[in-house]
């Protein structure tokens, strides 16, 4: 007979437990679970993330209906637990269900605390605790304006961030006179304030609040200082308290929450509580981390597996707001008996404060770099003593430089550390990932493990247990491997196709002995891209390779719809083009025309069986908008008309992209030129610009204006467009023969070095060489837009197939529902 | 059951994505390499991306919007993401038409 085991609660830290246990001892129970809530499992700290847009519900699901039953937990949801029969081992259920146990676990959380205002249960007036509450929010936010947080912490400005990306206008009421008091210091409060009301939240702080009016539904708040604010809507974010009631009516000993040993044993035998409602040491948690540590060890006590007891943890917690970096962790208040080392740079907006005792790092707080934090984290827990060294911590041994190393840091973790909070993932989890599993990079590890699948805080430490684990070389061996499909670095792929004149990505996967037998979407279009670099006249183009994009010669938007971008040479055009445009945007009903920041119209919105229609009536050339190809040339006016101008930009940018248009690259590519060093064309952010000075031209490149801004290095001056000409070629087809794919020219530069493409440049000879293959490939090049125009087979391709028949149908005259 | 003849084997290019409209419903057909055809529902669970523009590696399909990877054998989406797209048997007969079959109306959402 298998031991009944009973879970009241089906929440994080409960149903976190269960999986251990399932790890360590799948067969030793059988498992039933209570929830109150009507869902499977799933991870509450996303809420945030959901509220704020960047996740779906069903994102957010940890553990769904199929797996209670693949495991065979019989999972009573929808069901509250109302008593517990400590004598008779029973528990019961508001849906008059009774289920009996032999061990019984309380995993029912925390209750969010709600303010005793008067008015407070009117409608519009909720907390921010589980799926209901986000969706409450998310409805209001469709009739309502206004809304107002009470509580200035964690939750509340995750709240507040969710409901300024839900179109309401959000005043955030703190009791105190800075935000987030328990986790940051004036300091970093400010800091933070400042950031969060350049988002468009507004601060009431140090507000009493006193009673909540309207009439059915809220109109607003008032304060104990006789002001108040209106509100459609208020979300209380004050705090939680242990939902310990139902243990407490059974007789079970309950403090703040309920007490708990090192076992998380409570008073009562046979009873264990664990997750928010626990009290452990005096000490109830409100973050993932140190619960799912506490449902490890239960998880070990349960399965009848040795260990040392859970000892308390320490905490760090991060805010999930985006474009807002603040970490905290441990003790980082100035107490009598501690020193802080502080940096603080308002030039960048940032501010470090580390925290020692007895040459023990005890506490820190960041704000806007948190690249330390992982880290930091790690000395705090390592408890290692910098005595007398206290600044090697900020500042590394020099004073500069490398910290204390991160493989010490990783070795001097335990196994069953949490690694990754927000998915409860140890160590020993994420290195069983990598020698058993053979995960090689951190994507691979998050697909396994789903460690740093949550809000991305630990993965700078779960790439350096990749590092330590693997070590260095191996890694970074790996991450050449070109995509999960093969262990073979691009440079070994490229090797073999110029080799052994591979001519088909078929080949090219049977050759080096593919693992997948038709690739993936990695892989399959950087083959496409290396063998039409490689052998421009010999290799066929697979469409079926290229991302849509490329093959529809259009861009994708979320909707399912296309984008339409003519070529418009330098940004010049006539007003002829401009009325054969507009012509064709209102025969099309083109619901969006654009200016694009390349100097372009972009016609959006459009339905993919119009594309070659358009195309036609337009009679334009494609704009490339949406390849790995050359894009734009963005030009500044130039000599032409502006009186700075020192050279003719508009021509020099018109004749570059009429000879590069539809180059094919490892990554989209950009130019400019600006007719004078005051460069109004933005020249030296493009993957390659050039700038006009007096008597010559500068070209700068592998800047960027996307993702990771960069400015362009100066690759050479030049004195006549010819030169130009010269040089860009030279240097767009090195860039094409040695990138990986989908590799920018600015990463690409990083990688190989300014001084290797330099050098390479350097010499006329080569710059020849170079001209001269990427003159064939531009010799080969047709405009898509008109092939397609021209051909009825490929033009076909756009059409949906309609007009069904059904030879029933026919035969009854009954149609398919048409 | 309705059987209805989707176009000629010879209209599908293989391993690229088509559009066939039924009522309300739009499906997604590809021709995998090996021959097959297979139909899912043109609906990527994720953010309803348009299954039809994906790419096609074997019997799988990369969402063209976020890059899901989805079985056309059993429509299920591959890990680490999650869901399940709708599939449809789709059969071709000796002289090469493609015929799809639809179930009972309530069940396909066709009115
Ligand atoms: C919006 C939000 C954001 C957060 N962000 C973070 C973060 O970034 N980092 C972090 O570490 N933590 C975060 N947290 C906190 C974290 O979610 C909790 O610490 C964690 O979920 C607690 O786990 P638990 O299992 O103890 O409780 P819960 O996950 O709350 O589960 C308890 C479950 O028990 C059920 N229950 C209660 N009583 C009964 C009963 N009598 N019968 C049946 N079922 C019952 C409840 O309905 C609930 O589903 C966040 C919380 C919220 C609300
Ligand atoms: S870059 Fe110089 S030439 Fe060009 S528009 Fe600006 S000021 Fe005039
Ligand atoms: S930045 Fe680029 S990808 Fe992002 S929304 Fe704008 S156009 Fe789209
Ligand atoms: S819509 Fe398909 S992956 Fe996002």
């Amino acid at each position: 007979m298998k031991k009944k085991l009973v879970m009241i609660g089906n929440g994080m830290a409960g149903v976190s437990f269960v999986e251990q246990l399932l790890k360590l001892n799948p067969h030793r129970y059988d498992i039933t679970i209570i929830g109150a809530e009507p869902h499977p499992n799933y991870n509450r700290i996303m809420l945030s993330s959901v509220l704020a847009g960047d996740a779906n519900m069903q994102d957010i699901v940890l553990n769904d209906w199929d797996w209670y039953r693949d495991n065979n937990i019989l999972l009573h949801a929808g069901q509250t637990a109302e008593s517990i029969d400590t004598a008779k081992q029973l528990v019961k259920t508001d849906k008059g269900i009774t289920v009996e146990y032999d061990e019984l676990v309380i995993a029912s959380g925390s209750l969010p605390f709600m303010l005793p205002l008067p008015g407070a249960d009117k409608e519009g007036v909720i907390a921010f605790r589980d799926i209901k509450d986000c969706e409450t929010m998310i409805e209001a936010s469709k009739n309502y304006r206004k809304a107002v947080v009470i509580g200035g912490g964690l939750l509340g400005l995750e709240a507040a961030r969710g409901l300024v990306n839900l179109n309401m206008e959000v005043s955030v009421v703190h009791i105190f006179n800075f935000l987030m008091e328990r986790q940051l210091d004036p300091t970093a409060s400010k800091l933070l304030q400042k950031e969060l009301e350049s988002q468009g939240m507004n601060f009431l702080l140090e507000k009493q609040s006193d009673s909540i009016i309207g009439k059915k539904r809220v109109a607003g708040l008032k304060f104990k200082d006789g002001t108040h604010v209106d509100a459609d809507l208020i979300v209380m974010a004050v705090g939680i308290k242990p939902n310990v009631q139902l243990a407490k009516d059974c007789g079970i000993e309950v403090n703040r929450g309920i007490v708990v040993n090192d076992y998380l044993q409570t008073s009562i035998p046979n009873i264990h509580a664990v997750g928010e409602c626990a009290e452990h040491r005096g000490i109830a948690y409100g973050l993932v981390a140190p619960l799912y540590e506490q449902g490890a060890i239960l998880a070990k006590k349960l399965a009848g597996v040795e260990s040392d007891g859970y000892q308390g943890s320490v905490v760090s917690t991060k805010l999930k707001v985006s474009g807002v970096n603040v970490f905290s962790a441990g003790r980082f208040t100035d107490e009598p008996g501690t020193k802080a080392l502080r940096v603080q740079d308002d030039l960048e907006g940032v501010y470090k404060k580390v925290v020692f005792e007895n040459g023990k790092v005890v506490g820190a707080v960041l704000f806007g770099d948190t690249s330390d934090s992982s880290r930091l984290f790690s000395v705090i827990r390592s408890g290692e003593d910098f005595s007398g060294r206290e600044k090697e911590v900020l500042f590394g041994p020099s004073g500069g430089g490398q910290t204390v190393s991160t493989a010490d840091l990783v070795s001097n973790m335990s196994g069953d550390e949490i690694v990754c909070g927000c998915n409860g993932v140890t160590k020993d989890t994420i290195i069983e990932a990598i020698t058993e599993k053979g995960c090689v990079s951190v994507g691979e590890i998050k697909a396994c493990t789903k460690a740093s699948g949550g809000c991305g805080g630990c993965k700078p430490l779960v790439e350096a247990i990749l590092t330590t684990t693997l070590g260095v070389d191996n890694v970074a061996a790996v991450k050449e491997g070109i995509c999960g499909c093969t262990a073979h670095s691009r440079d070994e792929v490229v090797e073999a196709i110029q080799r052994m004149r591979l001519t088909t990505t078929k080949e090219v996967m049977h050759v080096l002995e593919w693992n997948n037998p038709e690739g993936c979407s990695k892989c399959r279009p950087a083959l496409n891209y290396y063998l039409g670099m490689a052998f421009p006249e010999e290799h066929e183009d697979e469409l079926e390779s290229r991302f849509v994009n490329e093959r529809n010669h259009a861009n994708i938007q979320k909707d399912g719809t296309f984008s339409v971008v003519p070529r418009i040479y330098g940004g010049v055009t006539t007003p002829e083009d401009l009325k054969k445009i507009a012509t064709v945007a209102e025969k099309y009903k083109v619901p969006l025309v654009k200016i694009t920041g390349g100097q372009r119209i972009d016609l959006l919105g459009v339905k993919k069986e119009d594309l070659p229609g358009m195309w036609k009536d337009l009679d334009m050339p494609s704009g490339y908008a949406y390849g790995k190809a050359l894009r734009t040339v963005k030009t500044c006016v130039g000599s032409t008309f502006c009186r700075f101008g020192t050279q003719d930009s508009i021509k020099m940018g018109i004749d570059m992209e009429k000879k590069f248009e539809r180059l094919n690259t490892p990554h989209k590519v950009k130019l400019a030129v600006s007719g004078c060093p005051r460069n109004c064309a933005e020249a030296t952010i493009k993957d390659l610009g050039v700038v006009a000075i007096d008597g010559g031209w500068e070209i700068y490149v592998a800047g960027n204006g996307g993702t990771r801004v960069r400015a362009a290095d100066l690759l050479t001056k030049v004195k006549t467009e010819e030169e130009v000409l010269e040089w860009t070629g030279a240097y767009l087809q090195y860039y094409r023969e040695t990138a990986n794919w989908n590799e920018r020219t600015s990463e690409w530069s990083l990688r190989i070095g300014l001084d290797t493409v330099k050098k390479a440049l350097e010499s006329k000879e080569d710059r020849d060489a170079l001209n001269s293959r990427i003159d064939k490939t531009l010799g080969l090049m047709k405009d898509p837009w008109q092939q397609i125009v021209e051909s009825d087979d490929l033009r076909k391709a756009f059409d949906a197939l309609t007009a069904p028949t059904s030879p029933e149908a026919a035969a009854t005259g009954e149609t398919t529902g048409l | 059951m309705n059987e209805v003849i989707v176009g000629h084997i010879s209209e599908f290019p293989e391993r690229r994505g088509r559009v066939f409209r039924l009522g309300e419903l739009e499906l997604a057909l590809f021709k995998l390499s090996d021959g097959e055809v297979k139909a899912v529902e043109n609906l990527c669970p994720h953010k309803n991306g348009k299954l039809s523009e994906g790419m096609v590696c074997d019997h799988h399909v990369y969402c063209p919007l976020h890059d899901w990877k989805i079985d056309l054998h059993d429509g299920l989406v591959q890990a680490p993401d999650e869901g399940c797209v709708r599939t449809f048997p789709i059969t071709v007969d000796a002289s090469g038409n493609v015929v799809l079959t639809i179930g009972a109306p309530a069940e396909t959402k066709v009115s």
